[in-house]
C-alpha cells in the first residue's frame, strides 16, 4: 500500500510536469496547426533563466530565491515563445515542412548554446528546506516537491479552463481550433489568437521547466527536449488542442511509466507508454477528447 | 463609358472586377466581373461546380485570388479577411459552418463585432427557437437550426452591409426552406444580400438581379425574369435538369 501510494503520488507529479509542457503544445497544434518542436527549448532556457536569477538575488531567503526562479522562467519562456511565434512562425504559416525545420532547427541551436553557456552537467538547483522534507501519506514518505508540482499543476489547470470557457480570447481559441478560416470570417483576427497562444504555451513550458527543476533538484540542457517527446505523445492521446484530454493523458502516461518502470523491467514504463499511444491511434484516433483532427 | 455608368457604379454597394482564382492547377475563376446594387437580393447562379462558392470565398479573401473588388467603391483585395469583414460583409458558408463544440449562445457571441448595434431581437424574432436552445451545443442541432446559427451569425451585427450566402437552403427541408426564405426577405430589407443558391424556385421568389456563372466565368448578368421567363436562355445557362425541376 505504502509503494502504491508513493508511485501514485510521484506518477501525479511526473503526469503533472507532462501537462504543463502538453497544454501549450496542444492549443498550439489545435489552433495553429503548428508542430512546435522548439516547445523544449523553452522549457529549457526558462529553466536556465529561472535558475541564473535565483543566484543574483544574493542573501535572500531560499524561498523568495525560489519564486524570483519560478517568476523570471514564466516570463522568460512566455517572452521566448511570443519572439519565436512573431519572428520565426508568422511568415511560415501553411508551409508546414518550414515549420518543423525552423522549429527543430531553433530546439538544437537552444540547447547547443545552453549547453556553450552553462556545460552539460546538471546544474543543482537550491530549494527551500520545506520543499527537502516529505510527507507520510498512508505510510509513504512522499517528498513536498511532488505535492507542490501536482498543486501548480492543478492551479494552471483551472486558470487554463477559465482562460478558454470564460474569456472571449478563450472563446476565440476553442472556435479557431475547429474552424480558423470560419473565425476570420467573423471578422476575427486570429493571429492575435495565434501570438497569445504561443505565449501562454511558453509560460507554461518556463513554468514547467522550473517545476521540473524543483521535482528532480537539478536543471540539465537535455531535460526539455527528453520530457517533450511524452509531452508530444500526450497530446495526441489526450486528443490535439484539447486542454483537458491533456490533463487525462497526462495522469495516465505518468502513472503507466511509473507503475511499469517500478514493477516491471528497466525501461518497460517508457516503452507501454508508446504502446499506448499505438492502441489509442487504433482505436480512437482522435484521442480521449475524441477530437477529430 | 456611357453617362449612366457612374452613376451605375454609385449604386453598386459590390463591384468584383477580372477575379482570378487558381486552386493547385485549377483556374476556378477565369475573369470573373460582376456588381451588386446596393438593397435587395443578388442571385449567383450556375450549376455545380462553376466557381460560385469560390466567388464568394475570393470576395472575402479566404482563397488566393488576384483582380479586384470594390466594397462601396473601396478596394478590398489586399485587406486580410476579417479586415474584410470588419467593414460590413457577413458570411454564410455553404455548409453553415458553426463551431459545433460551442453552445448556440456562443456561437453568436463570438460573431458579435465591438463597436456594431447587436440585433438580438431580430436574431430571435426570426428564430425563437434559437434563444430556446441558447445553451445547446450546436454540433447537437438538425441541419435547419444549425443554419438559423449561420444566418443569425451573419445578421446579429447592424452595420452589416453585405451578406454572402451559400446556399441557405441546401439539404433542408421544405417546412425549414420555408423558414430561410422568410428570413432571408427580411434580412434584405436591412442589408443587401449576395445569394447562392441551385433551388431555382427558392431563387426565383427572392432575387431581383442574377449573375450566371459557367466554367469560371460569367455567362449572363440581367434581371432575375429576363433569365427565367425564357426558358431557352435558362437552359443555356442554367441547364436543362435545373431548369426543369424549377
Amino acid at each position: 500500500m505504502t509503494t502504491i501510494a508513493l508511485l501514485l503520488i510521484t506518477g501525479l507529479g511526473l503526469g503533472a510536469l507532462y501537462f504543463l509542457i502538453a497544454a501549450g503544445l496542444s492549443l498550439i497544434w489545435g489552433l495553429m496547426r503548428v508542430l512546435n518542436f522548439a516547445h523544449g527549448a523553452f522549457f529549457t532556457v526558462a529553466a536556465y533563466a529561472g535558475w541564473s536569477a535565483s543566484r543574483m538575488v544574493v542573501g535572500a531567503s531560499p524561498d523568495l530565491q525560489w519564486l524570483v526562479a519560478v517568476v523570471v522562467a514564466v516570463v522568460v519562456g512566455g517572452v521566448f515563445a511570443t519572439l519565436t511565434e512573431v519572428v520565426l512562425i508568422r511568415p511560415l504559416y501553411a508551409r508546414h515542412v518550414g515549420q518543423v525545420l525552423v522549429t527543430v532547427g531553433l530546439a538544437l541551436a537552444t540547447i547547443s548554446l545552453v549547453q556553450g553557456g552553462f556545460g552539460s552537467d546538471p546544474q543543482r538547483l537550491a530549494l527551500p528546506a520545506w520543499m527537502t522534507n516529505t510527507t507520510t501519506i498512508v505510510g509513504a514518505n512522499i517528498p513536498n516537491t511532488r505535492m507542490l508540482v501536482i498543486a501548480v499543476a492543478l492551479l494552471v489547470f483551472a486558470l487554463l479552463l477559465f482562460f478558454l470557457q470564460r474569456t472571449r480570447f478563450g472563446l476565440i481559441v476553442r472556435a479557431g481550433v475547429e474552424n480558423r478560416a470560419m473565425v476570420q470570417a467573423l471578422g476575427i483576427d486570429v493571429h492575435r489568437a495565434f501570438t497569445l497562444v504561443f505565449a501562454i504555451g511558453g509560460m507554461a513550458a518556463g513554468l514547467a521547466g522550473m517545476l521540473a527543476g524543483t521535482y528532480y533538484g537539478t536543471i540539465d540542457p537535455g531535460r526539455g527536449t527528453a520530457m517533450l517527446i511524452f509531452a508530444f505523445i500526450v497530446v495526441i492521446i489526450g486528443g490535439l488542442g484539447s486542454v483537458t484530454g491533456s490533463a487525462v493523458a497526462a495522469v495516465v502516461v505518468g502513472e503507466l511509466q511509473q507503475f511499469l518502470n517500478f514493477y516491471g523491467a528497466a525501461g518497460v514504463g517508457d516503452f507501454s507508454v508508446v504502446l499506448l499511444l499505438a492502441v489509442v491511434l487504433l482505436i480512437r484516433p482522435g484521442g480521449f477528447s475524441g477530437a477529430s483532427t | 463609358m456611357s453617362a449612366a455608368a457612374p452613376a451605375a457604379a454609385a449604386t453598386m454597394l459590390l463591384d468584383v472586377r477580372d477575379l482570378d482564382v487558381y486552386i493547385g492547377e485549377s483556374h476556378i475563376l477565369q475573369g470573373v466581373s460582376f456588381g451588386v446594387r446596393r438593397g435587395g437580393i443578388t442571385g449567383l447562379l450556375g450549376r455545380n461546380g462553376v466557381g460560385k462558392t469560390t466567388t464568394l470565398r475570393g470576395i472575402l479573401g479566404l482563397v488566393p485570388r488576384t483582380g479586384s473588388v470594390l466594397l462601396g467603391g473601396d478596394e478590398t483585395t489586399r485587406l486580410a479577411t476579417h479586415e474584410i469583414v470588419r467593414r460590413g460583409v457577413a458570411y454564410v458558408p455553404e455548409d453553415r459552418d458553426v463551431f459545433a463544440g460551442l453552445t448556440v449562445e456562443e456561437n453568436l457571441r463570438l460573431a458579435e463585432r465591438a463597436g456594431a448595434p447587436l440585433r438580438y431581437d431580430l436574431v430571435y424574432e426570426l428564430f425563437p427557437e434559437l434563444e430556446q436552445r441558447a445553451a445547446q451545443k450546436a454540433g447537437t442541432l438538425s441541419g435547419g437550426q444549425q443554419q438559423m446559427v449561420a444566418l443569425a451569425r451573419a445578421l446579429l451585427n447592424g452595420d452589416n452591409r453585405i451578406l454572402l450566402v451559400d446556399e441557405p437552403t441546401k439539404g433542408l427541408a421544405p417546412l425549414v426552406v420555408r423558414h430561410v426564405v422568410e428570413a432571408l426577405q427580411r434580412a434584405a430589407e436591412i442589408a443587401t444580400i449576395l445569394l447562392v443558391e441551385q433551388n431555382l424556385s427558392v431563387a426565383h421568389k427572392l432575387v431581383k438581379d442574377v449573375v450566371v456563372l459557367d466554367q469560371g466565368r460569367v455567362s449572363f448578368t440581367g434581371d432575375v425574369e429576363q433569365l427565367m421567363g425564357d426558358p431557352a436562355l435558362a437552359r443555356r445557362h442554367l441547364g436543362l435538369a435545373a431548369v426543369g425541376s424549377h
